[in-house]
């Protein structure tokens, strides 16, 4: 189906899902409000026409200081009959939590996993939601945009006196 | 009275976890009750530091996640940025692109049936693989003057052109590798003992397949016909004829059957690239997104302008965000970048098809015998650099 059809069979069926949705790059694109998501996954999922069977991706994005609310989680889907694909958007705040898509697809866990772990967004009725690359006792969530790269800056002869003195290793020396 | 049952460790320092997975397995005697894949050793942040790199910079970074397949993982950066800018790559570089991720989908392939035969007792394969595999990392020493990460492909085109005797480098390989393929078919194919460890071993159901979001060899030995370069063409696919070689039952011996099936029709594609190859640009003539021939920047003051915003400031790519998805060896690699309209990427993701081919471990090896572990973990064909980055 084209991207054309697809927009238009959403737009005439399940527009309350949306908050907006529209073609970009070739590529379409739907913003989607929280309490819909599963219930528009399972219409994607079973309608005959779309069959979105293929759980492709899900991420996130740290939009600090730029979008009202900070996050943004990013869900891609495929499908295989037709080979068309849809990208899905939601977003969030740091306090709040979005359905979990494990109850449909298996492949969701660990890539929800991943998003917790790498944000710290939280998916409800998620059945095991850890960290699953950093450590258990990891404090903090490093794709976050206050997430230092790096906590020392590299230090140069002509930036030495711009640099602040780090708490955790305060007699280190400069060469 | 309750039976009791034990809790086994395998890994992470373990020869056949290929690399740092630990597997959290609860055995009742022998058979696996329940496999935890623990991973996260080899994370090493790379798409936080993505974001702290200019575009061009940041496709070093892409080798080193699937290092068996750094092709593949250039290519679907370098697309999806192309797709975000809407840059037109030439005829030349779609091919050389082509001919160079069929080898490393070989490359990639050749590391797994060695290592993966090693595994269930195979000693010999390991050797035979990588004799032939040393010829493809000398064809990328040849192209891009690195052995395994190249960064050849660059946003536009490539680094630089192929050098002379390219092509008869390339038909040496492809004269003498069907022959080998023989001889792993001869020494595996109808192997009883290989039969016995694989046939049945890690069976999955064409549907569980799709939930797990498995791709690639992984799904396509479950009778499932999906192959990107089939469903949705890029770089000139759909100019080359080639089959996707399908399994039926969906265990290890369909998934060997079919990587292997994979490789013969790698070298008709990389055949068909090679006798079609044509003439003209290597990199795109946008001197916003690629830099301006040497020869013209020294000459030519605009050219030295380009060539030097080029490689200080780099190009800023409109604000937006973009998905682009290729067939890679292990299966569907995908790549989301956001652009805030500067020079570096806002957020970069991919889409490993490692980490989330490892992620439906449990349900390949429930039922199964401590031994078969390590036959499915071999077939799941995992890269812990790409599961972790």
């Amino acid at each position: 189906m084209l991207v054309d059809q697809i927009k238009e069979q959403l737009k005439n069926k399940r527009a309350d899902d949306f908050e907006s949705l529209y073609i970009l790059r070739g590529d379409i694109v739907g913003i989607v409000k929280k309490e819909q998501l599963i219930d528009l996954c399972q219409y994607l999922k079973d309608n005959p026409n779309l069959q979105f069977d293929f759980l492709s991706m899900i991420t996130a994005a740290d939009y600090l200081g730029k979008n009202e609310k900070r996050f943004e989680v990013i869900y891609s889907f495929y499908s295989i009959k037709q080979h068309h694909r849809i990208m899905l958007k939601i977003a969030c705040d740091d306090n709040e939590e979005i359905p979990s898509l494990t109850a449909l697809w298996d492949t969701a866990n660990f890539q929800e996993r991943e998003v917790y772990d790498m944000f710290g967004i939280r998916f409800s009725n998620h059945p095991n939601l850890t960290r699953v690359l950093m450590d258990d006792d990891w404090v903090g969530h490093p794709q976050r945009k206050d997430f230092p790269l790096t906590y020392e800056a590299p230090e140069f002869s002509h930036n030495r006196d711009n640099i602040e003195l780090d708490d955790k290793s305060p007699d280190r020396e400069i060469f | 009275m309750t039976r009791k049952t034990m809790t086994l460790n395998v890994g992470p320092q373990h020869p056949a976890t290929h690399g740092v997975l630990r597997v959290e397995v609860e055995l009742d005697g022998e058979t696996i009750l329940n496999a935890k894949p623990i991973v996260g050793y080899l994370h090493s942040g790379i798409e936080k530091n993505m974001e702290a790199k200019t575009y061009t910079q940041a496709i070093t970074m892409t080798d080193r996640m699937d290092y068996l397949a750094p092709m593949s993982n250039n290519l679907v950066y370098v697309m999806a940025i192309e797709k975000l800018m809407g840059v037109e790559v030439p005829l030349r570089a779609q091919y050389i692109r082509v001919i160079m991720t069929e080898l490393t989908r070989l490359n990639s392939h050749l590391v797994w049936l060695g290592t993966h035969a090693t595994d269930i007792g195979a000693m010999t394969m390991l050797l035979y693989t990588f004799r032939e595999r040393e010829k493809i990392l000398q064809m990328y020493e040849f192209v891009s003057g690195v052995r395994m990460m190249s960064t050849y492909f660059r946003i536009g085109g490539l680094a630089k052109d192929v050098p002379e005797g390219f092509d008869t480098r390339v038909i040496d390989i492809l004269d003498t590798f069907p022959s080998k393929i023989d001889e792993y078919e001869g020494l595996l194919t109808e192997n009883k003992i290989w039969k016995n460890r694989t046939i049945g071993v890690g069976k999955i159901s064409a549907e569980d397949a799709i939930k797990a979001g498995l791709s690639g060899p992984m799904l396509r030995a479950s009778g499932i016909n999906w192959d990107i370069r089939k469903a949705n063409p890029y770089c000139s696919y759909d100019k080359f004829d080639f089959e996707v070689p399908l399994g039926k039952n969906g265990d290890t011996y369909d998934r060997y059957k079919c990587r292997v099936a994979e490789m013969r029709q790698s070298l008709r594609i990389i055949r068909q690239a090679l006798e079609g190859l044509p003439h003209g640009n290597y990199i795109a003539k946008d001197y916003k997104v690629a830099p301006p021939p040497k020869v013209e920047m020294l000459k030519k003051m605009e050219q030295l302008i380009h060539h030097f915003k080029f490689w200080s400031e780099g190009f800023s790519p409109p604000e937006g965000d973009v998905y682009h998805s290729i067939e890679s060896p292990k299966g569907e690699i995908g790549c989301y970048i956001v652009s805030d309209g500067s020079n570096k990427p806002y957020r970069v993701h991919f889409r490993p098809p490692s980490f989330i081919n490892i992620s439906a471990l449990n349900k390949l090896v429930k039922g199964h015998l401590i031994s078969d572990l390590i036959a499915i973990i071999g077939t799941t064909d995992i890269v812990l650099g790409e599961v972790d980055r």
